[in-house]
């Protein structure tokens, strides 16, 4: 290496300038990027305009806005989606984690069971399922736990007790979340090299090992992004379960305007909410993928081993 | 030199034939390996050397004949007079003492050169991380990339993960290590640091097979040599007879082409 640089480099080296001279790129005069100036100028005009139009018309009533913001049926409400999008989301993930592998197996009836559970609930309208899982009832009255075959009943339940509006809620969100999750981890798992799952295999590792340490990880650099749209899917979409009369973020504005009509405002109000929960979920997004992203970069070791590994 | 006092057989290869869809790739194959041998498996692409090897621990499944590691037959048991399939945890167990490594590295990228030769150790055998760290580490100086335990596959060049990869498949101490064409996807100026730490284990006393291209490594390392042609072995014997005075005329065609 080091004779390799002496035969080349010695005299730009020694000399202190490079041998090119006047023709050194690194010395070249760098034009005034004179549409990129203009571009600015206007862009930054528009923007401060709308900010000004928007924030000094007393139509929007920002004083409402200021008001209700953190108004104890409001945050009540924001907790409701909070709450209902984690959960949902936490298990529509495993489900579907569960379904993706399922998919993947060779055997016929697993995976041909998978294609019938995406078929399904990617297919029907996540409002048209909310509205099912809620009325329940009327279609199984009562719940029971009884040996197959005729057997005897173990335990039983009416169907109300079980499903209330927040189960409701969580179902329908949940499965209907789990087939999208599925067809996406699906995605990530087939961008693996097969080469990984012969070498575990290779050592003896269990599939379900395999999957945890090697490919998983692999895979979750091509999951992650889409992961994070269908998060903030999930965010907005708790909104439908107002519907079926669970009090959320939006439900609750819709019930002050009701009273008081100031809708716009109200709405504003929601509208920083969501904004507000999407800017943290970006956040977070940006470090997991960093995280899954560190092979890509620098060593554990830092710069100095990273400049090392670049020789 | 280690010395092997009894010389029993590490792999019987019994009448193995492997076809993919009509295309018969393995038409009866019969090879013992003993001890501490070192055997060079040579032949044109397509012959199926590297199908006989990945048929050793089960990466393919063989349609008849019988595979022997150890003494015990690989993915099958004979009990009360009738062959039964192995579960699958049973065929895991078997293939934990064969080490293997790939043409293409196949290095988990995610993690670093120490915690891939870690992986297997600890997490497959269950031993002392400390130890095994320990051990892996000194694996690591043995091929001569201690400095780069912390680095990331994609960090390091090819012949620097090939040998990693050597280290990963010595650190679980296995009775056999198999090498598929493991300089084939390399660029010639790091083919010989990955044949110098192969012909390091030779020296050592390790059983090995090795399916490649490069006979100066059959030459030097090997006492064995199988030259394998349309499935089947076509000559045997110790590397300086085959290369040199090569009795079968596809054995002839094929060295000069390579020489």
């Amino acid at each position: 290496m080091a004779a390799f640089a002496n035969t080349l480099g010695s005299p730009s080296v020694e000399g202190g300038d490079s041998a090119a001279g006047e023709h050194d790129v690194a010395r070249a005069h760098r034009p005034l990027p004179v549409w990129r100036i203009v571009a600015w100028v206007v862009l930054a005009y528009i923007c401060i305009q709308a900010i000004l139009i928007v924030a000094r018309n007393p139509n929007f009533g920002w004083d409402v806005v200021g008001e209700y913001l953190f108004h104890p049926n409001i945050l009540q409400g924001l907790t409701v989606t909070l709450g209902l999008s984690v959960v949902a989301m936490f298990l529509g993930v495993l489900f579907g984690l569960l379904v993706a592998v399922m998919r993947m197996s060779p055997d016929r009836l697993l995976s041909g069971f998978a294609a019938g559970f995406l078929w399904f609930f990617r297919g029907v309208p996540l409002l048209v399922q909310l509205i099912f899982w809620y009325n329940m009832s009327t279609l199984f009255p009562e719940f029971q736990i009884a040996v197959p075959f005729g057997g005897p009943v173990l335990a039983a339940w009416e169907t109300n007790t079980i499903i209330s509006p927040l189960t409701a809620a969580i179902f329908g969100l949940a499965l209907h979340e789990a087939a999208y999750m599925a067809e996406i981890i699906r995605g990530g798992l087939l961008s693996v090299d097969r080469g990984q799952v012969e070498a575990s295999q290779a050592f003896g590792m269990s599939r379900g090992r395999a999957l945890r340490r090697i490919i998983l990880p692999q895979a979750m650099r091509s999951i992650v992004p889409p992961t994070g749209n269908q998060f903030i899917s999930m965010v907005k979409a708790t909104s439908l379960v107002s519907v079926i009369a669970m009090s959320d973020l939006l439900y609750s504005v819709q019930a002050i305007y009701n009273r008081n009509f100031e809708v716009i405002s109200l709405l504003l109000v929601a509208v920083t909410w969501y904004l507000l929960i999407v800017s943290l979920l970006n956040v977070g997004q940006g470090f997991i993928e960093r995280h899954y992203g560190r092979s890509e970069r620098g060593p554990v070791g830092g710069k100095a081993d990273a400049e090392e590994a670049a020789q | 030199m280690m010395m092997q006092t009894v010389q029993s057989p590490v792999v019987r290869i019994l009448d193995v034939h492997k076809s993919f869809g009509s295309n018969e790739v393995l038409k009866g194959i019969d090879i013992e390996v003993t001890a501490g041998e070192v055997v060079t498996i040579l032949g044109p692409s397509g012959s199926g050397k590297s199908t006989l090897l990945r048929c050793i621990n089960m990466l393919e499944e063989i349609d008849s004949g019988a595979v022997f590691v150890d003494g015990e037959q690989m993915g099958f048991d004979l009990r009360d007079g009738r062959l039964h399939r192995l579960p699958d945890s049973v065929v895991r167990r078997q293939r934990r003492k064969i080490g293997m490594v790939f043409q293409h590295f196949a290095l988990y990228p995610h993690m670093t050169a120490l915690e891939n030769v870690l992986e297997a150790p600890v997490g497959i055998h269950g031993r002392n991380r400390k130890e095994a760290r320990e051990e892996a580490l000194a694996l690591l100086a043995r091929i001569g990339l201690a400095d780069k335990a912390n680095f990331y596959p994609r960090q390091l060049s090819g012949g620097q993960q090939q040998r990693v990869a050597i280290a990963r498949a010595l650190a679980i101490r296995p009775r056999l290590i198999l090498f598929d064409e493991p300089t084939s996807a390399l660029d010639p100026e790091l083919v010989g640091e990955v044949l110098e730490t192969m012909r390091g284990l030779a020296d050592e006393g390790l059983t090995m097979i090795v399916v490649t291209h490069e006979i100066s490594f059959a030459r030097e390392a090997a006492d064995r040599v199988i030259f394998m042609d349309g499935g089947v072995v076509v000559e045997e014997g110790p590397p300086d007879r085959v290369l040199n005075d090569p009795r079968n005329p596809r054995t002839r065609q094929f060295l000069n082409r390579v020489i």
